[in-house]
């Protein structure tokens, strides 16, 4: 470590050196009277040695930039104009009539309204506790951050942006997630997304915490933790349908036995949304477990000893030094999750169809169904939603949460 | 060392050109690979295995060298005859024969992507024929007019007038059906006469006897077993059942009044009491059904009927032969056949009320009881691609044909495990077939009556055919009823939001041009 630090320092200096002496070669030059050089003969070498040096990066970038603009751009370019047209079958083809902003408005305001964001219900006065709270909170978070030193135009936009889509997320919950309301796709998402990964990361952590443990066995059980990383999604959402089968699955003697011949999981919305989170976290928590198993060996042994012989207990070293230590980590895999999460769509389409009713659809699922049902227009439509929705809880988690917990440490 | 790394920068220079040049002049001599590629891409393609004769010129036969991909639902059944008979069909004609499956909820849009985008993929679809107004005012499947003329094997008078109309277009035949379908009722003949029950001839009848013998122990095993199995699962079959159950309340002055649209102003005929009532007996029959039902598809009840687990259940002709099959049944010579349960009730048009049966309210009803058996789907019909080679074109249509011939057809209809119900005259007149099948005589003539009942029924009703039925009945109908069926939606919601939803659909593409197209389809005026 003290040779690193000191061949950085070394490096820093010639630098600085190597920046000064130029420095001082072109004053002495300026300050020199050179006598006009002759021109250079003509030399076709150093024309193409030129050229070269100029156009070898952007060339050899160049293939990159095209598949990046085939593969990406121009498809979001096109699925953006597919989302203002409709889809219709023409002689020897089709054609895609200009609707404008009609399949969003379908979806906000429309005959899919229910579908997407859900059936919404008059408030209750929890409705409105709940309501209160969060505007509350929204508003003290507004008002610490103009009341500080450091506003700036682009950070009070994104506040106020932040304040408005909680605000109006938090809205549309209270008015379909009780008293007869019902959820939709875009709130089945955020179930799906946000309790996933958090019993994913508590759970990732406990196994990581148990197998860097000097335990009998750990090896072999790290490797079984992994395994349902590896499963075909498709294949677990197989798995998962048989084992919730509660009148032929593999489990019908254990459902029998507790009495539950005549129950279904599938049969109530969240009986089929809690399956499907089961199946969703039995899948993703490997990845949380073997990231979090990196970040937990990797830490410096030093402080732990330290602590230890300076009498704190397990508790204290965890919340003080390992903690601290991989919260980097755990900020940056929660972040690929949330991204990852937000597409979900394998589990739900095998285990349930999207049912009961659209109950576990999630939007991927509702952008799926629309364009089966060669609805383009209005699954491009959704597909939209979902990258501002993704976006939006991005930029949220990587300017407000992660930026604070590592300030904090 | 600098001379080299210029040189090195000019070479790599050199290659980076050289593959971008490649690359952009590449697409004259690959595009005809784009049109071969999709057969490997293929959610599930499974090649009809290789003759032992292989096709080369020195066989001489008429399709020598000919190559057909014929896209269809998954299996077993439907797909099965195909892969069975593709090798017979090789070695007639010395075509070779791809089956590719796709699941039946994406087979529209996967025919539909591989006509519009020009891939041609496939040179056949064996699909609904309810989705011909889609696809041949387009242009994208053949008039099959011609070839059914000149084509004396395939003895299209044979076939039931009914499918000969439910295959044709504006006057032309665009499919040939390899299949006949209608829904029935099945019910278990013991445990109704047990119960001393006879067989439902109305919904209300038919919730009645599901009631009495739910929780019944129906095949000995100790275990309670169930009232009635109907499949309720999404994207299934959901949209064809409540048809089945709401076209007696809804159509009852025969198959020209309709029972989807009214033919007046194409206003859907679902926010009315006797479509909300046909949502009610549906979401009923759930009570008496397996825990799981609302997640089940067709081929989950129909096991479990099989299994002598149901007392009664709705389906198409597959359960006849099924039942006789003893590798799979425990119901052989226990299993009832029926037209579709009717009703004394029928709706008026004019108030939206349902109204006694009588001689001038139900004209065909047979004693009091209004029936209007639903042929829903209409059977399995191959299309050929109107976008491949004329030699691809006159090889995938004789191998349809090939497969409806009676000396083909009338060996599958018969077993139940391909899928296929009678579609041709004979087939409902040679008892003797369905005798060698293991059929007793007085199943094979109970199961045949019902389809025959069914099909030759004034009061029959037709599965939609209009221009984008898909997304009226497959994608809006579906998702409405799957979120009534799950208790998200009154039966007044339902109806009122099928209602705006069909209207939106009727808006979109056209009240006037639909209706038209509707009313010529069932015959109106």
């Amino acid at each position: 470590m003290q040779i690193l630090k000191a061949q950085l320092k070394l490096g820093w200096a010639l630098s600085l050196l190597h920046n000064d002496m130029a420095t001082k070669s072109v004053e002495k030059i300026n300050d020199m009277n050179i006598e006009p050089v002759e021109p250079q003969p003509f030399r076709l070498h150093a024309v193409i040695s030129t050229a070269a040096e100029r156009l070898a990066g952007s060339v050899f970038i160049l293939p990159t930039v095209i598949a990046l603009l085939f593969l990406s751009i121009f498809p979001l370019i096109a699925s953006l104009y597919i989302s203002l047209t409709r889809f219709e079958i023409a002689p020897g083809g089709f054609k895609l009539i200009f609707v404008g902003l009609n399949n969003y408005k379908k979806l906000f305001v429309g005959s899919e309204g229910n579908h997407f964001l859900g059936k919404f219900v008059p408030a209750t006065p929890l409705s409105w506790v709940v309501f209160g709270g969060v505007v509350v909170a929204l508003a003290i978070f507004l008002a610490r951050y103009l009341l500080n030193n450091r506003v700036s135009v682009s950070g009070l936009i994104g506040r106020i942006l932040l304040t408005l889509g909680l605000g109006g997320l938090t809205w549309m919950l209270v008015h379909t997630l009780w008293g007869g309301g019902r959820l939709g796709t875009v709130s089945v998402t955020l179930l799906y997304v946000f309790v996933g990964i958090f019993f994913q990361y508590i759970l990732g952590l406990s196994l990581a915490m148990l197998t860097v443990q000097n335990l009998p066995g750990r090896r072999y059980f790290r490797v079984i933790f992994l395994l349902p990383m590896m499963i075909t999604p498709v294949g677990i959402a197989y798995m998962f349908r048989m084992i919730t089968d509660t009148s032929k699955g593999p489990f019908t003697p254990i459902w029998q036995a507790l009495g539950l011949i005549d129950f279904s999981w599938v049969n109530n919305a969240w009986g089929a949304r809690t399956a499907i989170l089961i199946a969703d976290i039995w899948q993703w928590t490997p990845f949380m477990f073997i990231v979090l198993v990196a970040a937990l060996e990797s830490q410096p042994v030093e402080p732990i000893e330290a602590a230890t012989v300076d009498g704190a207990n397990s508790w204290q070293i965890f919340q003080n030094i390992t903690w601290p230590a991989i919260l980097p980590v755990s900020m940056t895999l929660i972040l690929i999750r949330l991204i990852e999460s937000f597409k979900i769509v394998d589990l739900p389409n095998v285990m349930t169809n999207g049912g009961p009713g659209t109950a576990t659809q999630s939007l991927t699922m509702h952008a799926f169904i629309n364009w089966r049902g060669l609805d383009l227009g209005g699954s491009a439509a959704v597909a939209y939603i979902l990258l501002f929705l993704v976006t939006f809880f991005g930029m949220l988690f990587v300017n407000l949460i992660r930026q604070r917990a590592v300030e904090t440490l | 060392m600098n001379s080299r790394n210029m040189l090195f920068k000019i070479l790599s220079l050199m290659v980076v050109f050289g593959v971008l040049i490649t690359a952009c002049g590449a697409p004259a001599t690959e595009a005809p690979l784009a049109t071969e590629a999709p057969e490997t891409e293929a959610p599930a393609a499974t090649e009809a295995p290789a003759t032992e004769e292989p096709a080369t010129e020195e066989t001489g036969k008429i399709y020598d060298g000919v190559t057909i991909d014929i896209l269809t639902f998954v299996g077993p059944q439907v797909a099965e005859p195909l892969q069975r008979r593709g090798p017979d069909f090789t070695a007639l004609t010395g075509a070779t024969v791809n089956i590719i499956t796709v699941p039946n909820s994406e087979l529209y849009q996967k025919v539909l992507t591989d006509a519009v985008s020009g891939t041609n993929a496939y040179d056949g679809y064996l699909f609904a024929p309810s989705w011909i107004v889609d696809f041949a005012p387009a242009g994208l499947i053949e008039d099959l007019t011609p070839y059914v003329e000149a084509d004396e094997a395939l003895e299209w008078n044979d076939v039931a007038p009914f499918f000969r109309d439910f295959n044709s277009y504006d006057g032309k035949v665009y499919s040939i059906p390899l299949d006949g379908d209608m829904h029935m009722v099945y019910y278990r003949i013991d445990s109704l006469e047990e119960a001393g029950l006879e067989p439902p001839k109305t919904w209300d009848d038919y919730l009645n006897v599901a009631k009495t013998l739910n929780g019944k122990d129906l095949n000995g095993d100790g275990e309670p077993d169930y009232g009635s199995c109907i499949s309720k699962a999404p994207a299934q079959q959901s949209y064809w059942w409540i048809w089945s159950i709401a076209a007696p309340y809804i159509q009852s002055q025969g198959n020209t009044q309709g029972a989807f649209f009214n033919t007046k102003d194409m206003t859907p005929l679902v926010n009315n009491d006797g479509f909300k009532r046909a949502l009610e007996v549906y979401k009923e029959t759930g009570l008496y059904g397996p825990p799981d039902e609302t997640n089940q598809g067709v081929g989950d009840s129909r096991g479990l009927f099989l299994a002598g687990r149901c007392a009664l259940t709705m389906d198409w002709g597959d359960i006849g032969p099924l039942a006789i099959d003893p590798a799979n049944s425990k119901v052989i010579d226990k299993t009832g056949a029926l037209i579709n349960p009717g009703s004394t009730e029928v709706l008026d048009w004019d108030t939206g009320r349902l109204v006694p049966c009588d001689a001038t309210t139900c004209p065909y009803a047979i004693d009091g009881v209004n029936h209007a058996p639903f042929a829903s789907f209409g059977g399995w019909a191959g299309a050929v691609n109107a976008a491949v080679s004329q030699q691809e074109k006159d090889a995938t249509y004789a191998f349809f044909s090939y497969m409806a011939q009676p000396a083909q057809s009338n060996a599958d209809v018969v077993v139940g495990a391909t899928g296929y119900n009678p579609f041709r005259i004979s087939q409902f007149e040679n008892l003797q077939a369905w005798t060698d099948a293991g059929f007793s005589e007085v199943a094979a003539t109970q199961y045949l009556d019902g389809i025959e009942n069914s099909l030759n029924s004034p009061n029959m009703v037709a599965d939609l055919r209009i221009p984008s039925n898909q997304k009226y009945i497959q994608v809006e109908l579906d998702r409405i009823l799957s979120e009534y069926i799950a208790g998200d939606l009154t039966t007044d919601e339902a109806a009122q939001n099928i209602y705006d939803a069909w209207e939106a659909i009727t808006e979109e593409i056209g009240r006037d041009a639909q209706l038209t197209f509707y009313k010529g389809t069932i015959g109106a005026k």
